[in-house]
């Protein structure tokens, strides 16, 4: 049932979008990776070579993807989510390291990187499981087993090592919470985060007296109007407190030091400026690199192959987790401006798209898309341009790399073939 | 309300990105300038530095290319060390020694191996240099001087300074500026225009080409030659006169206000100030505070010009029309002020101006002096008329000379003086001093050379300058070579020159007579104090001497100002004799003169104040030359 009908129905304006995305990315890969000596675009020892290769085979997955039936995806996700869990334990003895990561399997012409696969497989688990009639979001026993879908590819990731990927999966606590899951949960991760920060920035005695204060304020004031849940908030403050005195404990002796000048730097925790200035230049020297090089494209930008801190190669990984700081060096503040609000609408085009799934599979699906490019987007481009701490993973459509190239083609066009099949809905 | 959420953390985080973006691109932007970007690299050709000729095309400064053998330590391959130390003609041993000391300094970058190779050795190793990997010759020139003279006029060059690229962005780091003198004023001149290649480096600091293929590349463009109005022979000859003495000495060319010689004494070999040791050198002779060899008095040394003044106060009240030639003084061997009886040493009697000038008689001048302000109704008025006067010979102000420096002096207005003693509460009594050049006015040398020229022009002066031809080309600057004339009319010029030339006829110079050439001239001694230990102390005179010749069509006018050389006619007078008879002449036809001049020096003098012990000033103990003993003594004034 492919051809004529799925074109006419599928949604152009993200289509036009991500290929805007990805014109623009190899453009930039391409300048990145340029050298005087080759000329050639088709060149496969280039690295810009490869990545249009990648982009043909991409360009196949998605023929691929939209010529099955769209049935195929929801009865098949609970399968390919064992494929995925087993590729992912198969890394143990199997797997290639780069980098110190055993992230890879080694296929002669590409390395596949399973946790990329495991990211569709899982949306599309979630989505599964949240949307069976028999799951009900408010059980306490449900939602444990919502995160439990979401925690066995962390479980399985985080000791490759590789956290920034493991981070992804979290980010898909969005589509729970869309789909019921009470909003308070949210409201204590910002807690949890909030208590954090501001232990590591001021110490545990200033957030216990925060809260303290928080309390006696709000109890004045809201006393007469409403009845005060004194005794739970009493409690939840309690432990924030205890939270934030294990917070010492975890930075102080969980932590190994490189994380720990991560937020020093990130939330400029080491006050003397000579020592701030060393961990920028070291732990800090990708994001140093990356801002500097940003910072000199200015408004337009010194132009295409012009870039000469692109060229000279001073921003490390410039073509895969810092693509984004030659768009800023080559094609100014309009270039990157460009590719936030290419994002930003792409993003919100989709939230407008999974909302109109009547199949709320289709829905948690979109919603799990959703997630995982969103937490690419924002935390790729925050750690380039200097406002989250280090956390390497790829910006999407964009950073060279084959796996990911594929994976995130395929994560958005299931959800596009889901949505052009939304009105034969009701199987 | 959940559908929302999502959407507006979207929105939110995208506003985030973009304001951040905003602040890294746009405000706090900043362009990557060539220079400054770390990804490019750039290597400069430097020119080679213009040449200094004299007024007649001798050599004054040049280059001394000078070849240094580099070595990058980590680039250094396996060699036969055998072979390239005999190649660089040095010992195996020491060779392995400065390895190691450029490896210990940085194995990245590179050190000098072998410093200063001749131009031969050059020839002969540069082609061979590129078997030896880590190894190359880097060329550089450093300032050659011809003449072991004119320290002060040439000046020096050194590397520029963090103030100087601040202020420049043309320089760079380890370039070299002039500091002083001809190599500060002419510096665009001289410099030319460095040559840049710029290369695309990566991070490792490893080149990976030419940046962009070349294009913003710019061959260096060599700097101009200039000629300088100096005599080098003059030059270094006065600075051997000035042997042990000090003061300052300028002499121009009056027909066109060119420097034809300006010298300081004491000074130094300008090839001091070149190389290495360049720094070590400055130290010593900046900090050198009694003798000051860096302070270059014939420009910056004010004093009061005694008696020469007296010729521009004749010249003032014959202007005003308050004497004629013929107007007679009676000198009581010194003159009254009020009741006081202010001395004279030209013997008394009745005094016209002819000899007024050649016996320096103070008692005329005062008189002089007093007419001037008695013509005017206000002393206020008289000042104003009386300054205006002097100034026009380019005294009081600056002179607007090419040179790198210089001093106003001071010519008193009636301000000077209200703020002094008062409104309207001093008259010319107070300043009768200024009648024979002491008191509140003072000159520097090249002022007083400035004067005479004016004198000798009868009434016009060219400003002074030291440039006079760049690149081969005569340059004519128009504010060189428009005369500036003075406020008196050329006929009063005649009785004065006559006064001045007299001078040396039966006055105060009357020794100093140069054969065959006809010389006018006026002789100063300037009475001066010092402080040692908070007590006023008076130390020997200055002595002064200015002078012109040939008296018609003059070509050289000449300003000579010695520290406690005692009365006018004593070193000034003799120096100025033998430079003027240098200039004309070529040669020197007093053969015994020259060698007392030579050879005696003041430091004994100079070193009186610091003896800590009472001393005598103004002696007499003018040694071997008896035959040139003066016959009059000159007035030392109050």
């Amino acid at each position: 049932m492919a051809g004529k009908s799925v074109l006419k129905r599928i949604d152009w304006l993200t289509v036009f979008i991500y290929l805007a995305l990805l014109t623009i990315g190899w453009v930039n890969i391409y300048s990145s990776t340029f050298t005087d000596e080759n000329l050639s675009i088709f060149d496969f020892s280039t690295l810009h070579g490869k990545q249009l290769f990648f982009i043909g085979v991409t360009f196949g997955a998605i023929i691929l993807v939209l010529a099955l039936e769209a049935s195929f995806y929801e009865r098949f996700s609970s399968v390919l989510y064992i494929i995925a869990m087993v590729l992912l334990l198969g890394l143990y003895p199997f797997g290639k390291t780069i980098a110190g990561a055993t992230s890879w399997y080694d296929l002669g012409f590409f390395n596949l990187q399973p946790s990329e696969l495991a990211k569709v497989a899982t949306a599309l688990a979630l989505a599964k499981y949240l949307s069976d009639i028999q799951t009900d979001i408010k059980r306490r026993k449900d939602q444990l087993y919502a995160f439990l879908v979401l925690l066995i590819p962390v479980i399985l990731i985080v000791p490759q090592p590789d956290p920034g990927s493991a981070l992804v999966f979290f980010a898909m606590v969005f589509v729970i919470f869309r789909e019921g899951l009470p909003l308070y949960y949210l409201g204590f991760a910002f807690l949890a985060v909030l208590v954090f920060i501001t232990t590591l920035m001021f110490g545990t005695i200033w957030v216990s007296i925060f809260l303290a204060l928080f309390i006696v304020l709000f109890l004045l004031l809201k006393r007469k109007t409403f009845k005060v849940p004194v005794f739970p908030m009493i409690s939840i403050a309690v432990i924030a407190i205890l939270f934030s005195l294990s917070v010492n404990f975890v930075f102080n002796n969980v932590f190994e030091q490189r994380h720990r000048d991560r937020f020093s730097l990130w939330l400029r925790l080491e006050k003397d400026p000579v020592k701030l200035e060393k961990i920028r230049k070291t732990i800090g020297y990708n994001t140093y690199q990356s801002e500097k090089a940003i910072e000199s494209g200015g408004f337009f930008g010194k132009g295409f192959l012009e870039g000469t801190r692109t060229k000279g190669d001073f921003v490390p990984e410039q073509e895969t987790d810092y693509i984004f700081s030659t768009v800023g060096e080559e094609w100014g503040f309009v270039g990157t401006t460009t590719v936030v609000l290419l994002f930003t609408l792409m993003l919100l085009r989709l939230v407008y798209l999974a909302e109109r799934q009547k199949n709320p599979f289709s829905r948690m699906y979109g919603y799990g898309v959703i997630s995982i490019l969103f937490i690419h987007y924002f935390i790729n481009i925050g750690m380039v341009i200097g406002i989250l701490p280090t956390i390497g993973i790829p910006l999407p459509f964009f950073s060279y790399g084959g796996s990911g190239l594929l994976f995130f083609t395929i994560l958005l066009f299931i959800f596009l073939k889901l949505d052009s099949n939304r009105l034969k809905e009701g199987i | 309300m959940k559908k929302l959420l999502l959407s507006s953390i979207i929105v939110i985080i995208g506003l985030t990105f973009i304001g951040r973006l905003s602040y890294l691109q746009i405000f706090s932007f900043s362009a990557d300038q060539l220079m400054e970007d770390p990804a490019i690299k750039a290597i400069y050709d430097y020119p080679e530095r213009g040449y200094i000729y004299d007024r007649y095309g001798k050599l004054l400064v040049g280059n001394d290319p000078a070849y240094d053998v580099m070595v990058i330590p980590r680039e250094v391959k396996a060699l036969d060390t055998l072979e390239f130390c005999q190649l660089l003609d040095i010992e195996k041993e020491k060779f392995k020694k400065e390895l190691r000391r450029a490896r210990i300094y940085s194995p990245r970058l590179p050190s000098v191996l072998v410093p200063q190779l001749s131009k031969q050795d050059y020839a002969r190793l540069q082609e061979k240099m590129r078997r030896y990997p880590g190894f190359y010759i880097q060329k550089r020139s450093l300032r050659y001087y011809a003449t072991n003279a004119s320290a002060n006029v040439l000046g020096y060059i050194s590397e520029v300074n963090e103030r100087d690229l601040a202020k420049n962005p043309n320089y760079v780091q380890g370039e070299l500026t002039g500091r002083t003198g001809i190599e500060k004023v002419y510096e665009d001149t001289l410099r030319g225009s460095k040559g840049v290649q710029y290369i695309q480096k990566d991070r490792f600091n490893r080149d990976i080409g030419k940046y962009k293929d070349g294009v913003l590349d710019v061959q260096p463009v060599q700097g101009k030659e200039i000629h300088i109005t100096i005599d080098k022979e003059l030059q270094e000859y006065g600075e051997r006169l000035m042997h042990g003495k000090r003061g300052g000495i300028v002499a121009i060319e009056p027909s066109s206000g060119e420097i034809l010689t300006m010298i300081s004494g004491p000074t130094y070999e300008p090839s001091l100030l070149v190389g290495r040791k360049r720094s070590k050198n400055y130290s010593k002779l900046h900090y050198d505070t009694i003798s000051k060899p860096t302070f270059d008095r014939s420009i910056l040394a004010e004093a009061s010009p005694g008696s020469p003044f007296k010729t521009l106060n004749a010249l003032v009240a014959l202007q005003e029309g308050v004497i004629v030639p013929s107007t007679s003084f009676k000198c009581y061997n010194g003159f009254y002020v009020g009741r006081t009886l202010r001395g004279c040493h030209c013997g008394g009697g009745t005094r016209n101006m002819n000899v007024g000038i050649y016996k320096s008689c103070n008692a005329y001048f005062a008189n002089t002096f007093r007419k001037i302000y008695e013509k005017y109704t206000t002393t206020d008025e008289a000042q104003d008329v009386w300054s205006k006067h002097i100034k026009s010979f380019g005294l009081g102000d600056y002179l607007g000379s090419d040179l790198h420096t210089g001093r106003k002096g001071r010519i008193p207005t009636k301000e000077y003086y209200d703020k002094w003693y008062g409104d309207n509460r001093w008259s010319s009594s107070y300043i009768i001093s200024n009648s024979i050049g002491q008191g509140e006015v003072s000159v520097t040398p090249i002022q007083l050379a400035n004067m005479t020229a004016a004198i000798a022009n009868r009434g016009h002066y060219f400003t002074p300058h030291v440039i006079k031809k760049v690149a081969g080309t005569d340059i004519s600057i128009p504010d060189f070579v428009k005369p500036k004339h003075t406020t008196i009319d050329k006929k009063h010029f005649d009785p004065v020159i006559r006064g001045m030339a007299d001078v040396y006829k039966k006055g105060t110079a009357e020794y100093v007579q140069i054969p065959d050439i006809e010389i006018a001239g006026k002789t100063g001694t300037v009475e001066n104090f010092t402080i040692i230990d908070s007590v006023k102390t008076q130390l020997t005179d200055h002595s002064v001497f200015v002078a012109f010749a040939p008296v018609e069509n003059p070509k050289i006018a000449i300003a000579v100002f010695i520290e406690n050389g005692y009365y006018g006619g004593r070193y000034a007078g003799h120096i100025a004799s033998l430079l003027i008879e240098k200039y004309i002449k070529r040669e020197i036809t007093r053969k015994d003169l020259e060698k007392v001049m030579l050879s005696t020096t003041l430091e004994s003098e100079y070193a009186k104040p610091y003896s800590g012990e009472p001393f005598k000033i103004n002696e007499y103990n003018w040694r071997s030359l008896h035959a040139i003993k003066p016959k009059t003594e000159e007035n030392p004034s109050k």
